[in-house]
């Protein structure tokens, strides 16, 4: 037997988890033709993940934005480069802060929401006597889920963008005087489509991953009221790590 | 049945506003029509050293931007640089006779291309060749130069022990 | 004797804690049979091993299906699934939906497993509120309800496909005199209106000895006694009487099995 608790006891867990999520995923994607089936009950999630975490994001877009703005004044004020804020805010919040930040955001406000309803539901039973009345609770309870956060992060990640590029323009054009038309210009010249498909690939997979372990989480919970906590606390960790782990490597294969 | 309606209204506002913030993105951030390729025509033009010269630099000409870097290329018959530019439609009217240079912007800026008129009454057009070109100025081998030329002003003092 | 459901030397284990080892046990059709035994033998194990929610490690859990038996342990998924829909299950916490109401937790298998409109759901809904007396509460949310009343409702919602088997996991445990009363005479009711077969997890002694046609004690892994409650109450098992009579000591000891208690005392 393993020591529970050394360092390969740890690997051989996380490697267990992750095996037992891939299985979950597959079996997921399997059942997912109830978004086709009844469209309606996916549309009841992305509310859940989407709308209900829009404020959330465009109001952190729109500081994580202004900061962008005082801060790359200040920069490239140094310089002598501010004309190229707006492409360099652009670059930053595409490529790197827009997916990341509003994945972090969304774990902690969807999938945290996720992940104890789910979880709520293994502790009370309810996943269990849909199963006896012949009800597949992944197909009924768990895809719906999953697909509903799936497609509203990207959407999320492109309100954050937005939000996120105005603040730095309102912050960098109107208060510090840098030049409207080269914000805007010298963001054509120097942003490429690609940066934005890169943003939205990235955004893509972090939904894809984020909702993932908060079903997973809330769908293994510990049947108690203190295994529902757990898990929301899991969620929230397990998420925060993998967004970051896999930002650095779908960055590092697509530059 | 009222509280489903504006669910259901809020998510598909959700899902627009989110489509439409991705087609702001795509329409506002960046010049697509620009970046299409399609577009502009393609001259040719050879350099000893473009030290530092990136695709989709710009040409400029006066200082107005008319086109951009496309390819670069190694000759490894005429060991050179190969560089393709690409210069927008509407600039048909270039002599064919105009030089080229590799220009950096400020003193340790970006590289760019910058095309000085020529007096010719025929123009550049499609995949002909600059033949006059300028190579960068790489900064090192200024340095260097100058050391040198102070060194035997001075009478090759410095290789005193 | 015709059975709805039979066991046959059935061996679990959990964590490598033998849950069951070697149990036999037969469930006569039309009838309430009672499953008790103490806490931890495994009572709930055995429904989800009913429901093929868990599978056996040995032995057989066989259900009557057609002219034959089916072993439970040997289907697939579909064909679990399939079976399902002939029974029904009460949970200890009622297990109702939360984010839907009353009406529409009953109404739920019907959605999601029949194609039927809404003005046939409807009636079915109602007449099966009406046979737990909750019609008048077909709007209020679960959170609103009583535990005698979730657990009602839960009743009326295992019913509403009409099963031939009836599952109650504890249905006895929490609740006051008079809800008590009433979940009672609705087992035995329904049980005996709808010719069903029913199987009450329970250890609750008196209720049981009220309710059962037929009770089984699990102790250890195996049955240790079965028989009409009358029958049990006079076995001349030292375990099946402690556990009738309620017994504080006996066969199942008040001590957790610990060292000598001086030696404990002194630190040694």
């Amino acid at each position: 037997m393993v020591q529970p608790g050394s360092i390969v006891g740890g690997l051989l867990g996380f490697l267990g988890k992750l095996g037992a999520s891939v299985y979950f995923l597959g079996e997921i994607l399997r059942q997912s033709g109830i978004g086709i089936a009844r469209p309606r009950l996916v549309v009841e999630q992305i509310h859940n993940a989407g709308v209900l975490s829009l404020v959330i994001i465009m109001t952190s877009g729109l500081f994580v934005g202004m900061v962008l703005g005082l801060q790359g004044v200040d920069a490239l004020s140094r310089l002598r480069q501010e004309d190229i804020l707006g492409a360099s805010v652009a670059l930053v919040l595409l490529k790197e802060l827009g997916p990341v930040v509003t994945a972090l955001l969304f774990a902690g406000r969807a999938g945290t929401a996720l992940a104890s309803e789910i979880g709520l539901m293994r502790a009370t039973d309810q996943l269990s006597a849909m199963e006896v009345m012949a009800i597949d609770p992944v197909r009924r309870i768990v895809a719906p889920r999953f697909l509903g956060g799936a497609i509203s992060l990207p959407l999320l990640t492109g309100v954050f963008n937005v939000v996120g590029i105005l603040g730095a323009w309102f912050i960098g054009v109107y208060v510090l005087g840098v030049d409207n038309g080269a914000f805007w210009s010298q963001m054509q010249e120097y942003v490429d489509p690609e940066d934005i498909w890169e943003g939205i690939f990235k955004s893509a997979a972090f939904g894809v991953a984020a909702s993932l372990i908060a079903v997973f989480e809330g769908y293994n919970a510990v049947p108690t009221a203190e295994g529902v906590g757990l898990a929301t606390t899991r969620t929230v960790v397990t998420t925060s790590i993998v967004i970051l782990m896999l930002d650095y490597v779908i960055t590092a294969a697509l530059l | 049945m009222a509280a489903t309606s504006t669910r259901d209204l809020g998510t598909g506002l959700f899902v627009l506003l989110g489509f439409a913030a991705l087609a702001f993105l795509l329409t506002q951030t960046t010049d697509l029509d620009e970046y299409r390729g399609d577009s502009g025509y393609r001259v040719v033009a050879r350099f000893q050293d473009i030290a530092g010269l990136k695709v989709r630099a710009p040409v400029t000409m006066a200082g107005v931007n008319i086109g951009r870097v496309e390819k670069i290329e190694f000759d490894g018959d005429r060991l050179d640089a190969l560089v393709t530019l690409r210069i927008e439609n509407r600039y048909d009217r270039i002599p064919d006779d105009s030089d080229a240079a590799v220009l950096t912007a400020g003193l340790l800026g970006s590289k760019y291309i910058g095309i000085g008129p020529g007096g010719s009454d025929t123009y550049l057009a499609d995949s002909s060749e600059i033949q006059l070109t300028q190579s960068a100025i790489v900064l090192e081998k200024l340095v260097s130069k100058f050391l040198f030329s102070q060194a035997e002003n001075t009478g090759g003092g410095q290789a005193d022990p | 004797m015709d059975n709805l459901i039979e066991i046959k030397n059935l061996h679990f284990k959990r964590a490598d804690r033998p849950i069951f080892a070697g149990l036999d046990l037969d469930i006569p059709r039309g009838k309430v049979t009672a499953i008790m035994g103490p806490s931890g033998t495994g009572k709930t194990t055995l429904l989800r091993m009913i429901t093929g929610q868990l599978r056996a490690g040995q032995g057989s859990v066989r259900i009557a299906d057609g002219d034959g038996m089916t072993d439970i342990g040997t289907l697939d998924r579909d064909a679990i699934y399939r079976l399902r829909r002939r029974m029904g299950m009460l949970f200890q916490n009622s297990a109702l939906l939360t984010d839907l109401d009353v009406f529409e937790n009953v109404a739920f298998p019907l959605r999601e497993i029949t194609d039927l409109p809404d003005r046939l759901i409807r009636p079915i809904v109602l007449m099966k509120l009406e046979a737990v007396g909750l019609r008048g509460a077909a709007g209020l949310m679960p959170s609103e309800l009583s535990g005698g009343m979730g657990r009602r409702v839960a009743m009326a919602r295992a019913l509403v496909m009409d099963p031939e088997l009836l599952l109650y996991d504890e249905p006895f445990s929490g609740l006051d005199p008079i809800s008590l009363g009433v979940i009672l005479r609705l087992i035995r009711e329904t049980n005996d209106v709808l010719g069903l077969t029913s199987i009450v997890v329970s250890h609750d002694v008196e209720e049981i000895a009220r309710l059962a046609d037929y009770c089984y004690v699990i102790a250890e892994g195996r049955a240790i006694a079965h028989g009409p409650p009358a029958e049990l109450a006079r076995s001349e098992s030292d375990l099946v009487r402690q556990f009738m009579a309620g017994a504080a000591d006996g066969p199942v000891p008040f001590h957790y099995p610990a060292g000598d208690f001086a030696r404990d005392l002194a630190g040694d």
